[in-house]
């Protein structure tokens, strides 16, 4: 497997100018006679949609949902990073690079990092323009706020819906080339396949979630914005639909697929009530800005907390890490909180929660102030739990919220299939081993509207030339598309024929169990070993067991969800595997035979690299390759937020 | 909570194979459900259960679970999204009923909304009455700094509000003439209070409204019932300000770039 990176040569501030610059163009008169599959349709899929529709090239853009709109983007909740230094705190390019890569536990690219970080002041100029209403001071210029794992006000956001307005603003552009036919929109179709021809990715095969029909798609480029796969996990703030097959589904194809076992918990979530919890909800991590994270000092004392005194009570994050104190970063955040919990001073019905209290901040600046803030999320929270925050601190756990992992991606953002090119957070480029805060939305709109314009033009431009592409046009009709039809009426065909016991849910909710107690916040050599052994176990129960009702050739949910527990039972494995193999802590990897008293651990000596697996057949042991590492700009050292 | 009361409830669940079948309501128990569930929790309960009995289960479209994505619906009890204020069906939870309780749920109803199955409905005419003109025609790069355009607060907040819709189709759900104008309202108000917003206004709201008509929507006779169902409590002055945006519109003519952003693409 080739893993060439293709970073520029040259000093870091200049390498992304440079390489704009040597990049191949295509001549917008030629551009229409490209087509361009999109894959996906949150921040980062219709940003790129929109731009390549606008730039002249022939789009078609996939989506599961009704709508484009409803992409899980729309769910992020605190804010957009980016290095204005409007707030002359401080702030530049080189801090916020030098925040994400620190942030990330150093374990991502730094030429990217530094790229994202150059154009995160674009996106908000862009977002700008297209009337996303951020919040505003008084004297009409933008507002921002703090966000963990910084020390500047760099975050930008509108109430507590950033992700909303930023998609809506990304959906805008994306409807106005659809209207004007640039873009085809295809909702309600969910890609089961890609098609790869000739050493390309050429085309994908989808199944219309109405109409059951499993249809082939030609295109001279793909671009997968698929987003992560947390709900492996079963319960995770990730969205229902939300699942690994289009990118496992390359992955199978020959897509190298990196450091699958970095997933991020995120500190603030509301804790599960019972065997009936679908999902999990997110308090946005801004509430960390005022609200105080504490447990009672004493094991087992279950007052209820206004009557507990300032003297019995552990505010954890403040003793620990006093320079960032509540804001430190997820990753931390959420391992303080599992170990208080496994001190036995966990608070609440089930001792698996910790209070983010606001009384001081009541206190300090009333109880409109707070409300201003964060008035639509105490809504939420009182709508889910029936109490009231401005009363009875929240009560607070952690929870599977992103997947720093991927499909592996050169600086192009090309994976190993040419022509196959992956953003959002369906890559695995810029956030290393722990993404920070407000850094999604950042990373999802930096690819789509800056990043993959150019390189997709430079991959056109330079290996595909438009007198072949006018003279040979991909068609469906290559016996590659129809083999890939074949196999997906084929396993469509075989779930719904075992007819077994169980529904599809029940088989996904054991998987998550297992992935949770084995492969969640803490890792051990020997629970990792446990999983590789029940997965597959699950895996064949499920494939003889489960129970598929309805027709192939209608709306049929319990079809769609088989399917998708189906990848996340063999992709499980993988990342099983990955994390077993990864002999150290890092960011969100925690492994709890390498720790320093509750922190993580890294070597440096064996595992500053890129881990990428590549399939080797049904059955079969993936291939572990790396990518070195190497930093030339941040000095590797121990990450402190003490 | 297993400390809690459950609750025993009656269900007469809308069931329809497809647009082109007649649909029915069936009736299901649904005993032993958590006051802490979500309905859509309580909705998952009755599908496993369903499916255990070797019957299809309820299709119904739902994606967040966290009252964003505008993807859930359903009528509960006659009520878009059911009988509490401001929220969505998946942000509904079971507490808000009783014991013993009989829920009556249907899919959205409205001529523009074609059914799929069972609860499940086509809303895509509202993504085409976006397309038709619900955007700034502003190209990706070579826009000036954010900072350029400085926008009072109280403006940025009423666009904001407006912002907040989800476009869930509640209010033509709600509606007796299936009216949209809500939705179309949220649409044209967000960017009515802001300077970006300017230049396509009388373009915007017209082409809006003309595709609306076109996909069927009605018109608003002002019952303001969409107000009422509203998840996001969108304020019905949305509307009143996209009424007097067509007028004057229409006194202005579309001169501003008729049909908006039409030199654009290759």
């Amino acid at each position: 497997m080739n893993l060439d990176s293709k970073i520029p040569s040259g000093p870091i501030e200049q390498k992304w100018s440079k390489h704009k610059f040597e990049m191949k163009l295509v001549n917008p008169a030629n551009r229409r006679h490209y087509r361009v599959i999109v894959v996906g349709s949150g921040l980062a899929g219709a940003s790129a949609a929109a731009t390549l529709g606008e730039q002249g090239y022939n789009v078609d853009c996939f989506c599961f949902q009704d709508s484009p709109r409803r992409a899980h983007s729309i769910a992020a909740q605190g804010g957009i990073n980016a290095a204005k230094n409007y707030q002359n705190d401080g702030d530049s390019v080189y801090r916020l690079f030098y925040d994400t890569v620190k942030g990330g536990d150093f374990r991502a690219r730094e030429a990217n990092v530094h790229r994202l970080a150059e154009v995160s002041v674009n996106i908000i100029d862009q977002c700008v323009a297209q009337g996303v209403p951020f919040a505003r001071e008084y004297g009409g210029t933008l507002a921002n706020r703090s966000f963990g794992g910084a020390q500047v006000s760099r975050t930008f956001y509108a109430r507590g819906q950033t992700g909303q307005q930023l998609l809506l603003g990304a959906y805008s552009a994306l409807e106005r080339q659809v209207g004007l036919g640039t873009v085809k929109m295809h909702t309600r179709h969910e890609m089961m396949e890609l098609v790869v021809v000739d050493g390309r990715a050429r085309g994908i095969v989808t199944r219309n979630m109405v109409t059951g029909a499993v249809e082939a798609w030609a295109a001279d480029a793909v671009v997968l914005a698929t987003g992560g796969y947390g709900n492996v996990f079963y319960l995770s703030t990730n969205a229902m639909g939300c699942n690994v097959t289009a990118t496992y589904r390359a992955y199978k194809k020959g897509a190298g697929f990196a450091n699958p076992c970095y997933t991020q918990i995120h500190p603030t979530c509301i804790p599960v009530t019972g065997d009936h919890q679908s999902k999990l909800t997110l308090m946005s991590e801004s509430l960390r800005n005022d609200g105080r994270v504490w447990v009672p000092k004493q094991k087992g004392d279950k007052r209820p907390p206004d009557q507990i005194p300032e003297a019995d009570r552990d505010y954890y994050l403040e003793r620990k890490y006093p320079s960032f104190g509540n804001l430190s970063p997820r990753d931390i955040a959420s391992r303080a909180a599992k170990q208080v919990c496994d001190e036995g001073r966990g608070v609440g019905d089930t001792g698996l929660g910790v209070y983010l209290d606001f009384a001081d901040a009541i206190r300090r600046m009333g109880e409109q102030t707070v409300r201003e803030r964060y008035g639509n999320l105490f809504q939420m929270y009182e709508q889910i739990t029936g109490e009231n925050p401005y009363k009875v601190p929240m009560r607070i756990f952690p929870a599977v919220h992103y997947t720093m992992g991927g499909l592996w991606v050169d600086y192009n953002l090309q994976s190993t299939i040419p022509g196959l090119h992956v953003i959002g957070e369906a890559n695995f480029s810029d956030h290393g081993a722990n993404r920070l805060g407000a850094s999604a939305l950042m990373q999802g709109l930096a690819d789509g509207y800056f990043i993959l314009p150019y390189t997709l033009g430079n991959y056109f431009g330079s290996q595909m030339p438009v007198t072949e592409v006018k003279k040979n046009p991909i068609t469906t009709a290559r016996p590659e598309f129809a083999e890939a039809v074949k196999s997906v009426n084929d396993r469509v065909s075989r779930l719904l024929s075992i007819k077994g016991t169980k529904s599809p849910t029940s088989f996904h909710r054991d998987l998550g169990k297992i992935m949770w107690d084995k492969c969640g916040m803490g890792r051990t050599r020997e629970g990792l070993t446990q999983a590789l052994k029940e997965i597959p176990e699950l895996r064949e129960r499920f494939w003889k067991e489960v129970n598929v009702l309805g027709d192939g050739n209608a709306v049929n949910q319990s079809l769609e969800l088989a399917g998708r527990v189906a990848d996340f039972l063999e992709f499980a494995e993988m990342m099983v595997r990955d994390a077993l193999e990864r002999e150290e802590s890092c960011g969100g990897h925690f492994r709890e035979e390498y720790q320093d008293d509750g922190e993580a651990l890294r070597d440096d000596d064996k595992f500053c690299h890129v881990a990428v697996w590549e399939y080797q057949g049904e059955g079969k042991k993936p291939m572990r390759h790396t990518e070195p590492l190497t930093f030339e700009n941040v000095k590797l050292a121990t990450r402190s937020y003490k | 909570m297993s400390t809690k009361q459950t609750l025993n409830l009656k269900l007469h669940v809308w069931r329809q194979k497809n647009a082109s079948t007649e649909g029915a309501f069936a009736h299901y128990d649904a005993p032993g459900i958590s006051p802490d569930m979500s309905f859509l929790e309580m909705m998952d309960v009755l599908n496993e259960r369903l499916i255990e009995k070797g019957e299809e289960p309820v299709a119904f479209d739902h994606d967040c679970r966290e009252g964003i994505c505008g993807m859930c619906s359903m009528v509960i009890n006659g009520e878009p999204h059911g009988p509490k204020r401001g929220v969505t069906t998946c942000q509904l939870h079971m507490r808000s009923f009783s014991d013993g309780d009989e829920i009556w749920i249907e899919p959205f109803r409205a001529g523009p909304f074609p059914l799929l199955k069972d609860l499940a409905v086509n809303r895509s005419a509202l993504d085409r009455v976006v397309a038709a003109g619900g955007f700034i025609s502003v190209r990706t790069g070579g826009t000036p700094d954010g900072n350029a355009i400085p926008i009072n607060k109280a403006e940025a907040d009423l666009s904001m509000d407006a912002a907040a819709c989800i476009g869930c189709g509640a209010c033509v759900a709600a509606c007796k003439n299936g009216s949209a104008m809500l939705f179309l309202g949220a649409q044209v108000s967000k960017y009515l209070h802001l300077p970006q917003g300017q230049t396509e206004r009388a373009a915007r709201v017209a082409n809006m409204i003309n595709k609306a008509d076109e996909e069927g929507f009605g018109a608003c006779s002002n019952y303001t019932e969409c107000e009422a169902v509203c998840p996001k409590e969108i304020p019905v002055r949305v509307i009143a300000e996209t009424y007097r945006e067509y007028v004057r519109s229409a006194v202005k003519g579309k001169a501003q770039g008729e049909v908006a952003g039409k030199d654009d693409g290759a």
